[in-house]
Order: structure tokens, then sequence, then C-alpha cells
């Protein structure tokens, strides 16, 4: 085992982390973690673009997108957090411009802007230009710039350290984070890292669901630690369905498409979502988008010999705007369907794309113990964060904003704490739950297989806790993840070696992703209405009187302060207890939600 | 070296193979296979699989290691060729294991047909698929790849035209997956050779109007280690998973050194 001190650790180096990185390596002494290469995490994934009222094109300011941001998300996003974001979204694409980020530019030569789903004028009058983008691959380019402003700064990174746990000590003040555990692939070693604060951006777990434009690697690692601590996690019943993944792959295909005009169509042609959101037609938020969708193919008017997609149609844009503004998706389009954009149009389909909820924090990027109390010295940013700034249902282009305002702002505060606060002592045996947790599975002889737990928890979540939900799909849902859990203690592999075993890694994750698969499950049933991405059918209306409010899920019974005394057997199978957390409310009061 | 053909599934793999989906036919995956804790030299292991025309590679390996090989060892991560984490070489070309379909590599005529992969060339290889990317990094930073500028910042977004910002837009696209470097017959002799992914994300700020540290770059560059190494083989350019014309970005950088302008 190997041990190492820090003031800052900084677990994942996606956007988030190195935003954070950026600012916390400039301030004290910092390490980023990571289980993948940096330039490898999957907001080099993410296309369109990131907004911010910049007007450059046409009038805007940031109290329009606070009110998008806030009605996109259904009205349960904290407007405080959504303000916050929308203010500093201008100097959050400035700064990035400013570090390189070769942003599109206007014939004026200012940075571009392009329409997006439920960005508008004047609080819903008509779409505007707010997308600030490089081609369809501005989450590339903010990935790629990130990481070049990192070797700016000489940022220390273990690479391929995955992190496992951390360290919560016992105070006065309660539990306090003093550190993390991670695994290296190279060696299969143990290394502690002490640290005054730790800040997680660890990303999503669309892994949970079979259909999904996440990566191998999305399945909520960050998440699934805090959880099994006892700690909460806000709001994971809300996960959005992006209405255009390439059918039966569910690979992305921007909304910035139909930015530049593209157009959803069903068999017969017709131009469906102009009956769902009459405004802003295909241009509407991604749960109405996704639910439409899904609509079209149950009423029997999706195309194909099955009928079960329809058609995004970008043939009228032409083949010059398709290679200047969404060339990446044209490739994409052409390389795993075998379709050509520019001359016929693409088969889509809803596909999993994005968790809302995620470890609560405040503004500064502090994760939550409770309501009212933080863990002094833990951070989150990023997708695996909820401020709450996306609510039930995120906008198009604000996870790449909230990355960079959040991530900068947690990287900031780990810093600023960091510098005020001398460390405090590990609790004793730091590394003795991860231990036991890589040397039980190790060990086991169980004999069930990675692959078939996964591909059945991921095909129960597509089949009954995806776009639509029912109390009886949903019920069977936890029956088969809670069957599933049963089995994953007995799960073994089959590469028992120490240098580069992935085999060990896959085993892992698919302990964090059943353990997520609960929580969404179990948040989904105790919402009974729905609100955007969480859509009931048998609760189809939006019940502010009773659920105007945030979930908050705990593992039962564990002490944060005294986690690391239970065995991993004691801590997978905790039983989950829900609570609430009021929805801060400044400016806007809930309103019905029409398009 | 030997070669050797699995016909009963490894020792400790378990269970069933899922059923074969309808329209798959069965390709043998021939695997360049090396653990240095247990082997003493590489070999070739050849696995049946069964795969769709329109299955990437990616899924192949996938299969292999989910079903029936647990220890076959490889990076990937996004699966549609943005990441560049599973840059391989297969059937002798590097190419993204999740950007290569199936239906590319079939043998004609009713043939059986048999997939190569092997760890990309040049970079010392760690385990089976996955090689040590550290000197691949190493030559990355020492480009210098970030902006460059001096005086004060301006208070909105440094203006550029579009033609500026054209000039640089090709090499903008790198995801950094190494598959140039390793194809190029100059990095697999002389290691120290910077290599093509080095010179292109030089290239993508020396060509960039905002930036001022071209100088410095092209000082870099005209190193015994650097672009004047490249023999314009064109293997960079035909390797690029993102249809990046390498060479010719790198013939943009020497032709900038002779006249140093740019």
């Amino acid at each position: 085992m190997q041990f190492h001190k820090y003031d800052v650790v900084i677990v994942g180096a996606g956007g988030a982390g190195m935003r954070a990185a950026i600012e916390a390596g400039q301030r004290c002494r910092t390490a980023v973690l990571t289980k993948l290469y940096p330039t490898r995490s999957h907001t080099g994934a993410a296309q369109g673009g990131m907004c911010a009222a910049l007007a450059n094109v046409e009038e805007d300011n940031w109290e329009w997108h606070t009110f998008d941001t806030v009605k996109g998300g259904d009205y349960l996003v904290d407007q405080d957090a959504a303000e916050i974001m929308a203010k500093e979204a201008i100097d959050a694409v400035l700064d990035l411009e400013k570090m390189g980020l070769p942003f599109n530019r206007t014939p004026e030569g200012k940075i571009d802007q392009r329409r997006f789903g439920g960005h508008t004028r004047n609080h819903g009058e008509a779409a505007v230009r707010r997308a600030c983008y490089a081609a369809d691959r501005t989450g590339h380019m903010i990935l790629q710039t990130l990481y070049q402003n990192c070797v700016k700064h000489g940022i220390e990174f273990f690479n391929e350290f995955y992190v496992l746990d951390i360290c919560l000590t016992e105070t006065e003040n309660g539990p306090v984070c003093t550190g993390a555990v991670a695994y290296e692939l190279a060696t299969g070693e143990i290394h502690v890292f002490q640290a005054k604060a730790v800040v997680f951006a660890t990303g999503g777990f669309g892994k949970v669901f079979k259909t999904t434009s996440n990566a191998h690697t999305l399945t909520g690692d960050g998440m699934g630690i805090v959880f099994r601590k006892g700690l909460p996690l806000e709001d994971m019943e809300f996960y959005q369905f992006h209405p255009t993944g390439l059918a039966g792959l569910g690979i992305l295909l921007t909304e910035g498409a139909r930015g530049e005009g593209g157009i959803l169509r069903n068999a017969s042609g017709e131009r469906f979502m102009e009956r769902y959101a009459p405004t802003i037609k295909d241009l509407a938020p991604r749960d109405m988008v996704a639910r439409a969708m899904a609509t079209e193919v149950r009423e029997g008017r999706g195309c194909g010999p099955n009928k079960d997609y329809v058609l995004l149609d970008l043939t009228h844009l032409g083949a010059e705007v398709l290679d200047a503004k969404l060339p990446d998706i044209t490739e994409f389009s052409r390389t795993y369907l075998g379709i050509d954009p520019v001359t016929e149009p693409v088969p889509v389909y809803p596909t999993a794309h994005y968790a809302m909820g995620g470890i609560p924090t405040n503004i500064r990027g502090e994760a939550l113990r409770d309501n009212d109390n933080v863990v002094p010295g833990l951070y989150a940013a990023g997708e695996c964060a909820c401020v709450s700034v996306h609510g039930a249902n995120r906008l198009g282009t604000n996870s790449l904003l909230d990355i960079n305002v959040f991530g900068r702002r947690a990287g900031i505060a780990a810093a600023e704490y960091a510098t005020e606060h001398e460390h405090v002592e590990l609790p004793e045996n730091p590394a003795d739950f991860v231990v036991s947790i890589v040397e039980g599975m190790r060990s086991s002889t169980g004999g069930e297989r990675i692959a078939d737990i996964r591909t059945e928890l991921q095909t129960t979540m597509d089949l009954n806790a995806s776009v639509y939900r029912t109390e009886d799909t949903l019920k069977q849902a936890l029956t088969d993840v809670q069957a599933l859990k049963e089995r994953y203690a007995r799960v073994s592999i089959q590469d028992k070696g120490k240098r580069f075993n992935t085999d060990l890694l896959e085993a892992v994750e698919l302990g964090f992703l059943l353990d997520l698969a609960e929580v969404l499950v179990q948040g989904a049933l105790n919402r009974k209405e729905s609100r955007g991405g969480h859509a009931r059918e048998d609760y189809q209306a939006r019940d502010d009187v009773n659920f105007l409010r945030h979930t908050m899920a705990y593992k039962q019974g564990i002490e944060p302060g005294k986690a690391h005394e239970k065995t991993p057997q004691q801590v997978l199978t905790a039983d989950i207890r829900l609570d609430y957390k009021p929805v801060t409310i400044t400016r806007y009061q809930p309103m019905e939600r029409k398009y | 070296m030997t070669a050797t053909v699995e016909t009963a599934p490894p020792a400790g793999s378990r269970g069933p193979v899922p059923p074969a989906p309808e329209g798959s036919t069965t390709v043998t995956v021939k695997i360049r296979r090396f653990n240095p804790e247990v082997d003493s030299e590489p070999r070739w292991d050849s696995f049946e699989v069964p795969a769709l025309p329109t299955d990437r590679v990616l899924n192949l390996l996938h299969y292999v290691k989910w079903y029936l090989d647990g220890t076959l060892t490889f990076r990937r991560s996004c699966a549609h060729g943005i990441c560049g984490s599973d840059a391989m070489r297969i059937n002798g070309v590097n190419r993204l294991a999740c950007k290569v379909l199936v239906k590319d590599l079939m043998s004609g005529g009713g043939k059986a047909t048999t997939i190569t992969v092997e760890p990309i060339k040049g970079l010392p290889v760690h385990k089976d698929l996955l090689v040590d990317m550290e000197p691949f990094f190493e030559a990355f930073r020492a480009v210098k790849p970030y902006l460059m500028t001096s005086g004060n910042e301006p208070t909105r977004e440094r203006i550029q035209s579009q033609a500026d910002r054209a000039r640089f837009d090709d090499t903008t696209k790198c995801i950094l997956c190494a598959c140039c470097t390793t194809s190029c017959p100059v990095y697999w002799s002389e290691g120290s050779y910077f290599g093509p992914a080095a010179i292109v994300n030089a290239h993508r700020f020396i060509f960039d109007s905002r930036d001022e540290g071209a100088e410095e770059r092209l000082d870099i560059l005209n190193d015994v280690d650097g672009v004047w190494r490249c023999r314009t083989t064109f293997n960079c350019t035909d390797a690029c998973p993102r249809g990046i014309q390498v060479t010719k970005a790198i013939q943009e950088v020497k032709r900038a050194l002779l006249f140093r302008r740019v």
C-alpha cells in the first residue's frame, strides 16, 4: 500500500474535474486521480454547445436564461443556483475562449451562437440563439482545451487510478472528509491519499440502461461511493432520455441538429412536434420531445420495418451546413447506420443520456450530509453532483455550462478550504474497505458472470424505468434489481492477476450500477407524479402540493463517520430510506409548462 | 511464436454463451496476447465469435472478454470514435476498434473471415492490447500544446475572423488516440521522434491567429527529433480516424520553419 498527502484531491478528469484542477492547482498542492486517461472522458462526446447570454447575434440576457432553465427543469430547479449559473455562463464561455477554445465565429469574428432546445427569448416567445459552439464538437474542444491548460499549469495527474472509497473522519463537528482510496490499475496496488479536500467529478451512470449515449466507463462510481458512506443522493429518479440517439445504437446526435433547422418526422412524414409544442416545435425541451417520439411509436406512427423509430430530417439543410456545423453527426450516421444525412433522413429514438440527480451540493460545490449540513472537505461538481440547476429535466447545453461554472466554483472552494485548514487524521485502517472489496472479488468462486448480471440489469431498466413508467413497471424493475444484487454477491472474475485487471474493474463498476439503479427505481416509485424527465402514466399530472420537493435517498443504518467499520456486504445490502428537501424558489412561481 | 486455436472455452469461463443473433456469421478473431505477469513472450489466441455485419470490432472484443476469456485486456470508453481509447492494429492497419465495422472486414465469396487484432506498434505493451501511452503524451506535452499570448487579456472574447478560424480547423479534431504516431515507420525505429500527433497539436496552435507561441514551438520542432524526421509516407493520414490531413499539417509546419512565416 502506498500513502500520499495532498491539499486537494480531485477525482475524475472530465470537464468538471479539470476545470476544478485548473483553479485548485494554481492555489495549493493538487492531485487529479482519474480512472481514464485525461481526454478520454465523456465530456468529449458532448456536441451541440454551451449556452451563455452573450447576445452576440441577437438580444438576450441572463435572466431569460435563468427562466428557461427553471421552466425547462419543471420548477424543481433551485432558482438561486440557476441564477448563478446563467450569470456566470458569460464569463465561463469567455474564460474558455481565452484558454484557447476554438469557437465558431460570426462574420464579425465574435463567438457564434445557435438555437437549442428550451432556450428562448423573453420567457418563451421564440427560440433564441444562445448556444456557443465549435461545430458539433463543443465537448471535445472543451475537454481538449481544459487538458491543454492543465498541461500549461503543470497539474499533477494519477492516470488510471480508480478511486473506490473516500475517508470520513468523525469529529466533534460531525464527519469530515480526509482523503480518498484508489486502486492503481497498472499494478493492482492500493493507494491512500490523505487530503484536506476531495472534489468528486466522476460523471454519470448511463450504463444502468441498455440504450444509452454514455460511455462504457460511465458507471456512477463517485455517486456510488458517496452513497455507500451513508451520505444522500438527490433526485436520482430524474434521468434524461435524449430524443435523438441513432436508432438501435443510442449514439448521440446533437440537438444542435434541430437548432440548425432539423425536423423530426413520423412514418407519414408529418412534423409531429407541431402537435406537442406548437410554439417552438422541434426545439421543445428534451423530456417533451422524447415523450412525443415514444408516443408516436406507440400509436403506430413509427418508421422502419418494426415501426420503432422516427426520422430526423436534415436533408433540407444542404451539404454545406452539415459539413460546417454538424460534421461529426453526419459521419456517425454514415459510419454506423450507413445513412447519409445529406440525402436521407436519419432513424432516431430516445437514448439514456444524463442524470439530473446526484450528490447534493450547495452553490460552492460542498457536498451535503443532510438537508442543512455539509460534509467539510467534500465537494462535487458536474454530472455526479446535484446543485440542483437541472431540476427534473436539464436543458441542452446546460451540462457543459454546469461543469465549467460549478467545476470552477468547487475547485476554488476546495482550495480555499484547504488553505484555511490543517490535515485531519485519517480514520483507522482507511484502506480496509477497498481491500476487502478487491480481495473479495479476486477470491470469489461464486460463478455469477459480470456480463449476465449487467445485461439483465440494462434490459429491465430499458423496459421498465425509461421514458414512461408506471407503478407496475417500476415494481418489476425493483424486484429485478434486487434479485440481481443478490446474484452480484456471488459474482466472480476470471482474471486473478494484479496487472491492468479490467475484469476486476468491470465487476466493481457493476456494483455501483446496481446500487444506483435501485435508488433510481425507488425514487421513481415513490414520486407519484409526472415532472420533467420522470413521466408516470399512472400519475400524469405534476403535483406541486405533494412533490414540489427534492428526493433525498440514504442507505439506512450507515452513519457516515462510522461507515468504514461496515463490511462491503453490509453496505451493499442496506435498505434505502427516502426523505425530502425543499426547492429554493426565488423569482419564478411554478406555472403550467407549455411551449 | 505459436498460433493456438481455442476450441473449448478457456479455463475459468463459465456458463453458456448468449444465443447468436439472427443474421450473424461466425468470424475468427485472432488476438495478439501478452501478459508479462505470466507470459515470457507474446502469443496469438483465436476465438470464434458470432458477428453481425454492423458490429464494431469492439463488440467482438467485448464478446471475447465477457463470455470467453475475462483476462483479455484492452482500453475502451465511448465506443463511437470520440474518446480515442481503443486504437489498435486491426488486420495490419491502425484503427479505432469502435469505428471499424465487421462488414468492412468480411472475406468475400463465402470464405471464412479472420480478423487479426494487435496492439499499436512503437509503444511498450503493458498487457494484451493495452500499451504504455506515457511516451506519446510526453511528446504531446513537449510541443507546448496550449494557447500562448502576451499582454492584457481583452474584456470580451478575442476577435478571430472565420477565415482565421478555418485555417487550423482540421488539426483541432485530434483525439490523441495515437493511431497516426504508431503507424509511422520513423516512430517505430526512432522512438525519440515527436511523431505526427505531437506535430498536429503544435500545428493547431502555430496556425491559430490568437497564438503568439509559434516561434517557440517551431524551434522545438526544428530539433533533430522534430519535423525533419518525417519521410512523408502518409501512413499517418491513412490511419487518422478523424480524417485529419496529418501529413499536410506536418508539411505546413516544415514550410513555416523554412520561411519562418505562418
